[in-house]
């Protein structure tokens, strides 16, 4: 199979640089920046407060988000984000803890250049683990595009995703889980957790083969993420007690 | 509190609707061993689905369906506009989604409900990329004038699944649809020729004869499922989707 030419020169499956750092705000009770490449994304997190939305039920704990856009003003495109974003880390905080309070997620759009979805996804999720607010595991999320002839190519920059664009994939799946505890008690119907999907969202003409191909894809590559993650949130622990007032 | 003591004691005396509403995820996941939900559909089947073409006499297109309970009404007005210069023989689709507070008793007027936005985006996407519509056919005068058609989908009724209904009368509105006759006047600009005769006083060409159709290649189809324990519902209800998490 013919090798595809990526602008900056990247083989099909390799990320852009990752970098994160948490705890960036201040007055905020959870804050993370991620960028990948030249995207960058601010996440702040507040909460959680007292009481749930009219609509939301009371016995759970309520996850709101607001996505800020770089300019512009707020459309369809970031309601759609807030919601997705809003499902998936719904599903990943264990929302019984605390039933009856809502926990704020603010994203902000620093800089845009490709894969927005994904990054805002994982910064989310990096703030959530700097608030302190229980989770049943991280969320790693990839973004993959399909080219015309059928390539799948990771991590798109913005350039590649209007040229090639025959579709995208947005993937989001549970990081693998490294546990003290027995096997047994971490699998989920006889399968590890990380081999499950917690969310996928496509645009464009795909065929199904396509799709998996993504799907298989993304989940190799999530790997690394989760890697790359973890070693991350971990570092900033010993200098965290340090700063305690 | 010794909750799963009392729904067992209860409920060979509780009755049925109180049930229901005490305890929804017991009361579904009951049927659902069962392989049935509550309105006696297997797992797998969709609720029956009506499709009425040309409900809105005065639109260019336009269709009512129904999904179950869920109604959506869509309707299509063409106006004439100038394309825009990086696609100068292309028309233009501009779609638009409302959940009036008649659909259901969440929304309140005032507020806008979360879901509309979001259906309106994916409706849009999807309909655009799915390659059913050719946008050169809706051009006129290359460079000078194109169609736009403004889709407007009003929720009548939301009982669940609205993207597969709303979808469904999107596609039904754009099949009905006849872009109606123009001509070109002498100041170079289009004129639609309105429906009462102006007989034989036309002397100028229209420019397209006679009210033609949209030619549809591939038409999209949706379907939402819900994914609960190990059962996966197919087209669930408002009811279901409110108690069952992953859609």
């Amino acid at each position: 199979m013919m090798e595809i030419d990526r602008a900056d020169g990247r083989t099909p499956n390799q990320l852009r640089p990752l970098a994160c750092s948490r705890n960036i705000l201040h007055r905020a009770h959870g804050s993370a920046s991620w960028s990948q490449g030249d995207t960058k994304v601010l996440a702040a997190v507040y909460g959680p407060k007292a009481g749930t939305k009219k609509n939301e039920n009371p016995e759970k704990a309520c996850i709101e988000v607001i996505w800020k856009p770089k300019t512009g003003q707020i459309g369809k495109l970031e309601k759609e984000y807030e919601m997705i974003l809003k499902r998936t880390l719904q599903s990943i905080c264990i929302l019984t803890i605390n039933p009856n309070t809502t926990t704020s997620v603010i994203v902000q759009v620093v800089h845009d250049d490709g894969a927005l979805l994904t990054c805002a996804i994982n910064a989310a999720c990096a703030a959530l683990v700097d608030a302190g607010i229980p989770i049943k595991h991280l969320a790693v999320a990839i973004c993959c595009c399909l080219a015309e002839d059928g390539y799948v190519i990771l991590d798109p920059t913005k350039l590649e995703e209007q040229q090639k664009m025959k579709g995208f994939a947005f993937l989001v799946f549970p990081n693998s889980i490294h546990s003290v505890l027995p096997e047994g008690s971490l699998l989920v119907e006889g399968e590890p957790v990380e081999h499950g999907i917690i969310t996928s969202v496509t645009h464009g003409l795909m065929s199904v083969e396509e799709y998996l191909k993504c799907l298989e894809r993304g989940h190799a590559a999530s790997a690394k993420l989760s890697d790359f993650l973890r070693r991350s949130l971990k570092l900033q622990l010993p200098s965290d007690s340090s700063k305690a007032k | 509190m010794g909750l799963p003591n009392v729904s067992g004691d209860l409920s060979a005396e509780m009755e049925v609707d109180a049930f229901r509403r005490l305890f929804p995820l017991r009361f579904y996941e009951r049927h659902l061993s069962e392989s049935i939900r509550p309105d006696a559909r297997p797992l797998g089947r969709a609720r029956d689905t009506t499709l009425a073409l040309g409900a809105v006499a005065s639109a260019d297109g336009s269709a009512l369906a129904k999904i179950g309970s869920t109604t959506m009404l869509a309707a299509i007005k063409m106006e004439v506009m100038s394309p825009s210069t990086d696609s100068p023989d292309e028309g233009c689709i501009a779609i638009d989604f409302h959940m009036p507070p008649i659909c259901s008793p969440i929304v309140r007027p005032g507020r806008p409900v979360e879901a509309a936005p979001v259906v309106s985006k994916q409706l849009s996407d999807t309909i655009l990329s799915s390659g059913m519509i050719n946008l050169k056919e809706l051009s006129l005068v290359s460079g000078k004038a194109a169609w736009m058609a403004y889709l407007d989908i009003y929720c009548l009724d939301a009982d669940g699944a609205l993207f597969d209904a709303a979808l469904l009368s999107a596609v039904a509105a754009f099949s009905h649809l006849q872009i109606p006759i123009v001509f070109l006047n002498d100041d170079g600009k289009i004129v639609v020729v309105s429906e009462e005769g102006e007989g034989g006083k036309l002397d100028k060409e229209p420019v397209n004869k006679e009210k033609r159709k949209l030619t549809l290649r591939s038409l999209p189809f949706s379907l939402t499922c819900i994914l609960h324990k190990n059962y996966i519902l197919a087209d669930p209800t408002a009811e279901e989707e409110s108690i069952m998490e992953l859609l």
